[in-house]
């Protein structure tokens, strides 16, 4: 069963006294154990969708049903990892990665407990008592998934979690990413706006183009796993990225088509 | 290295007051203005040490009306703050008459509150949490609307009950605003206790400089603003320190690690 059904979904938000459509009747799925990328120029509703998907906002029209379940604006137990990392400054890197743990009822010490042992796995061996300021842009974002994977929920749902990070730290993550992935196997849809993010860690992409979004392709990657770096340049990859600035270009060329990005290895 | 770079800091502010002391204390010693206008510096600091015992006893009686005054905005503000903050309502309802309270001196209620609440202890008391409560019940109303309902929602995707949302969100992130509401709220506290004294009292510093100031013993009164300083300062400290503890992730003072 798919992990995830948005079924042609209309979403409004609004804007001073306007309404502003930002999805246009999108359906998408994330299968079981699959990992699904929402490839898209910004302000083209890719974080609303994840919004939708967590239960933190209602569609205009349409549904969300996630296992099977529809959700009815209700927030679900999912693992979110919003787009800002919100890594809450008040609270050391351990005790920001136990809240979920806390939330499901276990007590602080074992929560506690469990988070180190997982620490070496996310590289942050060591950084328990520090707080987020005093880490780096990338640790942070480990962080910020270690406690997005606390929660016991199949879903992930990760909005740009690399962006602001620099090139190198972000492939390292990429990579890390997909180690981490393949060893949990949770069904993941991955928000981006880098085309070569979405191909090298997706098997899935659906692009959606500028508000209001609609989804103009959906692109199954089959390139052979495990994904190693060395792909970027391999002519499939190429002919993926094509593909893609292709189905993006459609609808944002005759603006400005400078808003992807569609970095070269 | 730091401390010099500290002392650095306070230097300018450290030569302009042994400069002004030092011309100070030639002016009075070699010009023709009476002690009663202007008093020597050590002749101050002598009137602080003789009548030490006496100003730590009408201290005393001050700050019997600053600790509770100050404990009771302590606890009155945030049940408001909380109020205003759960109900529009309330809020609507309630923020412009703060703000217009505000606009009340103190010198023109506290007569009121006296000859409502007689002359003991405990208008003295509520004069304190009066001029306290302002400051701390808008920085908290302002702390709560701050809190990121993003933040929030993440909670929410954790099944979050509302308890651990409030401990872990709400709380942490009202916190700085709680405590620059109370540092403003401490520095008033001492000034809103005197005046509740100089109305009417039997003792405490605000009677002390009463009577210094009747009978003309100028050197007495200086004593008693520097005691007046020295107190405020210290409740102001005293609150920043418990700042600190009760944020360590706003100390400044953190290493930071290599990264
Ligand atoms: N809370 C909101 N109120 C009004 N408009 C919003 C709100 N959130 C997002 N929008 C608008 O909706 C559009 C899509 O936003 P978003 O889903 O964040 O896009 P993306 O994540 O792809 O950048 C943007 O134009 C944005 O300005
Ligand atoms: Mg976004």
């Amino acid at each position: 069963m798919d992990c995830l059904v948005l079924k042609n979904i209309y979403s409004t938000y609004y804007s001073g006294n306007r309404l502003l459509p930002v999805l246009d009747g999108i359906s998408l799925q994330v299968g079981d154990g699959e990992f699904v990328s929402v490839l898209g120029p910004s302000g083209s509703g890719k974080s609303t969708i994840l919004k939708l998907a967590a239960g933190l906002l209602k569609p205009d029209q349409g549904q969300v049903l996630v296992d099977g379940e529809e959700t009815a604006g209700h927030s679900q137990l999912v693992s979110y990892m919003p787009q800002q990392d919100l890594l809450f400054p008040w609270k050391t890197l351990q005790d920001n990665a136990v809240l979920p743990l806390l939330a499901a009822g276990l007590d602080r010490h074992t929560a506690r407990a469990r988070i180190g042992k997982l620490l070496p796995t996310f590289g942050l061996e060591g950084f328990a008592d520090y707080y987020p300021h005093q880490l780096s842009g990338g640790m942070r974002q480990r962080a910020a998934l270690l406690r997005t994977m606390m929660v016991d929920s199949n879903l992930m749902l990760l909005d740009e979690p690399f962006a602001a990070l620099d090139a190198l730290t972000r492939e390292n993550l990429q990579d890390w990413l997909l180690k981490i992935w393949s060893r949990y196997r949770r069904s993941v849809l991955f928000v981006t706006h880098s085309i070569d993010e979405a191909i090298y860690l997706s098997d899935r992409i659906y692009v959606i183009t500028e508000r209001p979004g609609r989804i103009s392709l959906e692109q199954k990657i089959t390139l052979p796993k495990p994904k190693v770096r060395s792909m970027v340049t391999a002519p499939e990859f190429s002919l993926y990225k094509k593909i893609l600035l292709e189905a993006l270009h459609q609808e944002t060329s005759w603006e400005d088509g400078g808003k992807i990005e569609g970095e070269t290895f | 290295m730091a401390e010099i770079k500290k002392l650095n800091n306070i230097a300018p502010a450290l030569i302009l007051i042994v400069l002004v002391i030092g011309s100070w204390e030639l002016i009075s010693n070699f010009s023709d203005i009476p002690t009663y206008i202007l008093p020597a510096p050590s002749a101050i600091v002598r009137a602080l040490a003789n009548n030490f015992g006496l100003l730590l006893y009408h201290s005393g009686y001050t700050f019997a009306a600053v600790l509770p005054g100050l404990s009771l905005a302590i606890i009155i503000s945030p049940l408001l703050a909380l109020l205003m903050d759960r109900f529009t309502f309330f809020k609507k309802a309630l923020y412009p008459l703060l703000v217009i309270s505000q606009a009340v001196p103190i010198f023109a209620v506290a007569p009121l509150i006296l000859i409502w609440f007689g002359v003991g202890l405990l208008p003295k008391v509520l004069i304190v949490a009066l001029v306290c409560f302002f400051p701390l019940t808008i920085n908290l109303v302002d702390g709560f609307s701050q809190v990121d309902p993003e933040a929030i929602e993440l909670m929410q995707t954790m099944r979050a009950n509302r308890l651990l949302i409030t401990r872990s969100v709400h709380l942490p992130s009202t916190l700085p605003y709680f405590f620059s509401g109370l540092k403003i709220a401490a520095t008033y506290s001492v000034l809103g206790a005197i005046i509740g004294e100089w109305l009417a009292a039997r003792a405490g510093l605000g009677i002390y400089m009463l009577r210094a100031m009747h009978s003309f013993r100028t050197v007495d009164l200086f004593a008693a603003i520097i005691v007046v300083v020295v107190l405020s300062l210290a409740l102001f400290k005293l609150v920043e320190l418990a700042g600190n503890l009760a944020m360590p992730w706003q100390r400044t003072d953190y290493e930071h690690p290599e990264r």
